[in-house]
């Protein structure tokens, strides 16, 4: 019998030349749109050379909705309802950042308990978001346990949202110059209640991960993204943060009297997977401060602007006793608020990046055009230079810690 | 270098350009020709690093009926500034792009195109980006209705295969909401599409009628 002996030289030399017959050929791999690790139906069409990325061709569009044309055929709030449907994981703050655009327009100011009640919203809807956030990025890195963590977190909140508007999911709570309704006894004691479980719940969260030596590896350095490149892109919020640019709407072109409230702005230093977590991370911890803060300082009084008698519907009770405000009412619901002619365009912090609302009114209940800028857009359109030199193990890590929701990004 | 300061500046380096009206932000109304060397100018010397969003307004019977609308935002100085540009051409429009002084501005360029048709000279990659490739028409022109048109499917051979089309939405009576004008009788609620309602099966021979809805409202 015959035996061929192989040297470890013969097999390094045969492995050096499948290598170079394998080299320069490119694999175009289509992640998505229904790949678990894309967090909607966000497809990507990415080139690979052997594992690594060299090309990536973002497709978006699944989800449009012509959300823009819809709301040129409607009265203005009756786009409240589609407003939930743009970011969908922390559908109120983009209620309250819709209703303030169109204040803006009207040049309405709303009372101050209606805008402490909306800065509670505002930051309950940032925990949802960077609790869904932080949590998937954990099962994006191999970690499914924070996962369950932070969605039992999340969860309180969408009791506290029910409890505040009757729907879990599609608040719909704002009109434009008020709320739907007042908050409802108690409901201000509850949210104390959950923040002050949800904090050391953030701190288990922040030690399951963030001195994880798997996870450290997998973020240190993966995905990084410069200043000049971040500001160049357009990207918005903590991804824009992470980058090393201290830019929040809160406290830089302050709405709702952010001015009045103590907190910080986390801003991270490489621009890396892991900083954007961390800034994450913190966010969250600041929310809480500043919800502590409103809750303390809640001031009594109406809670809907009640000298604008031809924007907001009055209540109920009233309507039903009072005929002219039953008339209002009438003309409200069915011309819709009135709005002067002219354009505005207003950003808000969004819990994603600042979301936009460009609206051109002709006069009367209908916007003439509106533009939803959207910071999930403007965060996906980095891709195509983010991805390339990556491993394709790290795709999924970089678009778990963009933290982009698609319903937003299509709209 | 604060508002008064970039304004008057600009205003000395370019004659042409014109107060826009707005409600909030400084806005300003650019000829055709200038309006890369405008935002360019606006971008280096006057600080707007940032570009925040590319837009168009349709006008529709009036001309130009194209206006493509730039934010810029300066992380410096936390200022927004609004410019305007009619756009060249109203069958065909087109507009110059600035994805090259600002990344940014690609993707943006791309969705206006898709959704108003506008072409921006000197994109680098523009096709469409929220519709499919091969959708013929742009959604967010005002002749455009609100329930759709009926089109082949993407990619021919599902079309084929399926024989389905895409069909326009079902509008089943809405959008609610009055058309403030004329008698009081008719003010209340009504469609403003009501090619195809719970009672009433969808004329397919009946095609919708092309151009807007009326939009203009009066102020009565």
């Amino acid at each position: 019998m015959a035996v061929k002996e192989v040297s470890i030289g013969d097999i390094g030399a045969r492995a050096a030349q499948a290598d170079e017959e394998f080299r320069g050929d490119k694999m175009l791999i289509n992640m998505g749109p229904s790949h678990p690790a894309t967090h909607g139906v966000l497809r990507l069409k990415v080139e690979l050379d052997g594992e690594t990325v060299t090309k990536c061709d973002p497709v978006i569009g699944y989800l449009h909705r012509g959300d823009e044309k819809i709301a040129e055929n409607m009265t203005y709030n009756q786009f409240v309802p589609y407003t939930d449907r743009l970011d969908y994981i922390g559908p109120i703050h983009n209620n309250v950042t819709f209703a303030l655009a169109v204040e803006r327009l009207a040049n309405l100011d709303v009372p101050p308990r209606c805008k402490a009640i909306r800065v509670i919203c505002c930051e309950l809807a940032r925990l949802q978001s960077h609790l869904l956030g932080c949590g998937v990025y954990g099962m994006d890195t191999g970690a499914l346990t924070v996962f369950m963590y932070s969605f039992t977190q999340r969860e309180k909140l969408y009791t506290l949202m029910e409890q505040l508007t009757g729907a879990r999911f599609t608040t719909s709570y704002t009109r434009i110059g008020g709320l739907m309704r007042d908050i409802p006894d108690g409901w201000l004691g509850n949210v104390r209640k959950v923040i002050d479980e949800m904090e050391p719940a953030i701190d288990e969260i922040d030690k399951l991960l963030s001195r994880n030596r798997i996870f450290y590896d997998r973020t240190v350095g993966v995905g990084v993204v410069s200043k000049e490149d971040a500001v160049a892109y357009g990207l918005t919020g903590p991804n824009l943060r992470a980058s090393g640019v201290p830019l929040d709407l809160r406290k830089d072109k302050p709405y709702l009297g952010y001015d009045q409230y103590e907190f910080d702005v986390p801003i991270g230093t490489s621009g890396d997977c892991y900083d954007r977590w961390l800034v994450r991370l913190e966010e969250m911890r600041q929310s809480i401060g500043i919800i502590r803060q409103a809750i303390d300082k809640m001031p009594d009084g109406p809670y809907y602007a009640e000298e604008a008698k031809k924007i907001f519907a009055p209540p109920k009770s009233k309507v039903l006793t009072s005929m002219e405000e039953l008339i209002q009412n009438f003309m409200i619901v069915t011309e819709g608020p009135q709005m002067p002619a002219g354009e505005v365009y207003f950003e808000a912090e969004n819990p994603k990046g600042a979301l936009g609302f460009y609206i051109v009114s002709k006069g009367g209940g209908v916007p003439y055009r509106m533009k939803i800028r959207s910071p999930s857009f403007c965060n996906l359109s980095i891709l195509p230079k983010m991805m390339p030199g990556h491993m394709v193990a790290d795709v999924p890590v970089i678009l778990g810690s963009l933290d982009f929701v698609l319903g937003e990004c299509d709209r | 270098m604060s508002e008064t300061d970039f304004t008057t500046a600009l205003r000395e380096r370019f004659p042409g350009v014109t107060e826009r009206p707005s409600l909030d932000l400084a806005a300003f109304n650019c000829p055709f020709g200038e309006l890369r060397d405008i935002l360019r100018f606006l971008r280096d010397e006057a600080g707007f690093d940032m570009l925040m969003d590319v837009t168009a307004i349709d006008a529709y019977e009036e001309s130009p009926r194209f206006t493509v609308v730039y934010h810029l935002f300066s992380t410096s100085r936390h200022e927004y500034v609004r410019v305007a540009a009619p756009c060249e051409d109203d069958v065909e429009p087109r507009a110059p792009s600035v994805a090259d002084l600002w990344p940014a501005g690609d993707w943006h360029e791309r969705e206006t195109y898709d959704m108003f048709g506008i072409t921006f000279t000197g994109h680098p990659d523009l096709r469409r980006i929220l519709m499919w490739d091969g959708y013929p028409y742009f959604p967010l022109r005002k002749e455009f209705p609100l329930a759709g048109h009926e089109v082949d499917l993407p990619g021919a051979d599902v079309a084929e295969r399926t024989g389905a089309k895409v069909l326009p939405a079902p509008m089943m009576g809405g959008p609610f909401h009055a058309p403030q004008k004329g008698p009081m009788s008719r003010r209340e609620p009504r469609a403003d599409d009501e090619s195809w309602t719970e009672t009433r099966e969808k004329d397919a021979a009946q095609a919708l009628p092309d151009g807007p809805r009326d939009f203009k409202h009066s102020d009565t």
